[in-house]
């Protein structure tokens, strides 16, 4: 079976948002994998492994493809390091790409590599769009499930069935393959990917994605990492979405410690007029 | 062109509270257009909520079929393009609730649409304001397509007001019903008597430091007291101490309730992106350090093992005395 992450670097959201020229200053900014990415690798991982012994299913394979900048190539290498087993690098600057550009290369990506599966995060925590993955299923005709919680693979035919975090509960919709499946947070819950090989009862440990281990970091410097350009997937660099301007919310009014409870309930009732 | 089509989500003879927010952004949208607003309601057992969105909508257009009877983005998609097509769309909408979110990114995509996502406002014809980091900053963009794709974020958009006479209801044919593959399995239904988490007034939210699921019955007396909605952290959620659908942040649900508490919670961005839109927020917190207490307009440094229990006797000590 053949998974294929798309991943996007954002910059690391502990920063404080600095404003130049009326858009986000990112001179000097340090950068991390999308989280929602990071977990979308680390579920694949998941899927195609035993979680107990540590071993890959045999005939497997991970491509990791992302659309970026020159130095995204860093973060491409973690997610190597943390198991995948290749890498497409497209190469673009952030101006040039918007949701549509991405879908449109992606599209041609997935035409030449044909995978069983794409799993990415469910939205970029720099953008917060949360678009993509429904987008690329709208133009490829796919079926989707979006926001995973959880996931239990299925074989002949093989199937993913997903557990969704919606309004009012958790949905459970089984796509066939081929599908795009977007991860939500509790993907990495320690058993919420169930893919048949690994003991129902193996509990993965840790919060969040496996973090890349020394082997891993040694091993990813050795995987194909392809460079690859906008242009070789016949995308233009024409976004129909400009950024215009970004400014900062004002922060909200300094508040007050109040000394106890029947205090707390007195300015509540009589100066917020909010019981 | 010109139209502009809002799709809305209803549950039995009603709309959802969430697309009355939408409506007033197609209204706002419709008017840079100089088109009408078009309501759809898709979904078997549409028809029962047509009167309820003709009160809002000056045309109602309802696709009910027995075969739509789970939701599932691969057959409402192409439905609401379809519609959208017919009634000559410049921007189809939905609010960006977990439907929302996952069905109108496939909208986009099979009408070519540039989309802009979870807006907080319309700044123009094509132009469109929202959070972006975590609401740490707001971005304005420019869609540049013919047609538009929005999703309106809730806590932004005030619900539409009733119009002075009834629109009217016409009918669509769903055509092909086509899954592509996907099946609906089942809904793991989370009932709860209290009001939604993106509507409620007020919102009792608890984080890692309540410890267990047990220790937030105390938090549902308090919300109880005051008909407030449940909340929680992603750490209280991921733990199982209570249903995921309640995280409140970036990730979460967004809401912006009238008064809004935060309890052992210590104020992460990505919670702080789910609710400092509140009006007045109360942090309760042991640790008088945490980032909630540069949010909170009231903050108490307490234990809430103590501060809640004296919290609730003392409201209803205020509600007895009214
Ligand atoms: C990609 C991504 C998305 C995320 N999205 C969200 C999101 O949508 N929503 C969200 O909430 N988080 C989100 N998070 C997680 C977020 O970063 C924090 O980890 C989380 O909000 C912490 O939850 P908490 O405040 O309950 O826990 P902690 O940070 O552990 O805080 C617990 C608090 O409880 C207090 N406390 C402990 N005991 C007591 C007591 N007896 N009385 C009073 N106070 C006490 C402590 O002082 C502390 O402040 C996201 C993270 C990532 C990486």
């Amino acid at each position: 079976m053949k998974i294929l992450v798309p991943v996007k670097r954002v910059p690391d959201p502990t920063q404080k948002a600095k404003i130049k020229d009326g858009h986000i200053d990112l001179t000097g900014a340090s950068w991390i994998v999308n989280t929602f990415d990071e977990y979308a690798v680390e579920t694949a991982l998941r899927l195609l492994e035993n979680g107990a012994d540590n071993t890959r299913t045999a005939g497997s394979e991970i491509v990791v493809v992302s659309i970026g900048p020159d130095d995204a190539a860093k973060e491409i290498r973690t997610c190597l390091a943390m198991g995948a087993d290749r890498a497409i690098h497209v190469v673009a600057k952030d101006e040039e790409i918007d949701s549509l550009a991405v879908v449109k290369v992606l599209q041609a990506v997935i035409a030449a590599e044909k995978p069983d599966f794409v799993l990415m995060g469910k939205q970029a925590v720099d953008g917060d769009a949360n678009q993509v993955g429904q987008m690329l299923a709208g133009k490829l005709g796919w079926p989707q499930a979006t926001f995973a919680a959880s996931i239990e693979m299925s074989k002949d035919p093989v199937a993913l069935t997903v557990g969704r975090e919606v309004d009012g509960g958790v949905e459970y919709k089984k796509v066939p393959s081929p599908a795009v499946v977007t991860v939500d947070l509790r993907i990495v819950g320690p058993k919420a990917v169930q893919n048949g090989v690994t003991p129902a009862s193996h509990a993965y440990s840790g919060e969040g994605a496996r973090l890349p281990s020394l082997k891993g970091i040694m091993a990813a410097k050795k995987k194909p990492l392809a460079a690859t350009k906008l242009a070789d997937y016949g995308a233009a660099a024409a976004p129909s979405i400009k950024e215009l301007s970004v400014t900062l919310p004002p922060p909200r009014p300094p508040g007050q410690i109040v000394a106890d409870i029947p205090t707390l309930v007195k300015k509540l009732a009589d100066e917020a007029k909010a019981l | 062109m010109g139209n502009v089509i809002a799709f809305c989500e209803f549950t039995g003879a009603n709309l959802r509270t969430s697309a009355l927010s939408n409506l007033a952004f197609a209204r706002q949208a419709a008017q840079h257009h100089g088109g009408n607003v078009v309501a759809l309601l898709v979904g078997a057992g549409a028809q029962a909520a047509s009167a309820h969105a003709a009160k809002f909508a000056p045309t109602v257009v309802v696709v009910d079929d027995a075969k739509l009877a789970n939701y599932l983005a691969e057959t409402y998609a192409p439905i609401v393009a379809t519609v959208a097509k017919a009634n000559d769309a410049s921007v189809v909408s939905a609010t960006a609730t977990a439907v929302g979110k996952d069905l109108m990114p496939r909208v986009a995509a099979l009408l070519d649409a540039g989309m802009a996502s979870d807006i907080a406002k319309v700044d123009g014809k094509d132009t469109f304001v929202r959070p972006i980091l975590a609401g740490n900053a707001y971005s304005t963009v420019q869609i540049s397509t013919p047609t538009i794709v929005v999703t309106p974020r809730q806590s932004e958009f005030e619900a539409a007001a009733e119009l002075p006479s009834a629109g009217t209801v016409t009918t669509a044919a769903a055509g092909d019903v086509n899954a592509a593959g996907a099946e609906f399995v089942r809904l793991d239904a989370q009932k709860s008597d209290r009001p939604e988490l993106t509507d409620a007034k007020v919102v009792v939210s608890g984080g890692r430091g309540m410890k267990t699921g047990e220790n937030f019955k105390v938090l549902e007396e308090l919300a109880d007291l005051l008909g407030a909605a449940m909340g929680a952290s992603r750490a209280a959620t991921d733990a199982g101490m209570v249903p995921a659908d309640w995280q409140v942040g970036q990730t979460g649900k967004i809401v912006a309730p009238n008064l809004y508490f935060a309890v052992a919670i210590s104020g992460a961005i990505q919670h702080l992106a789910g609710m400092k839109g509140s009006k007045t927020i109360v942090a309760i917190n042991k640790n008088k350090d945490e980032p909630i207490f540069q949010v909170a307009d009231y903050g108490v440094v307490a234990e809430w093992e103590k501060a809640v229990p004296e919290l609730i006797s003392e409201i209803k000590k205020l509600k007895a005395s009214r």
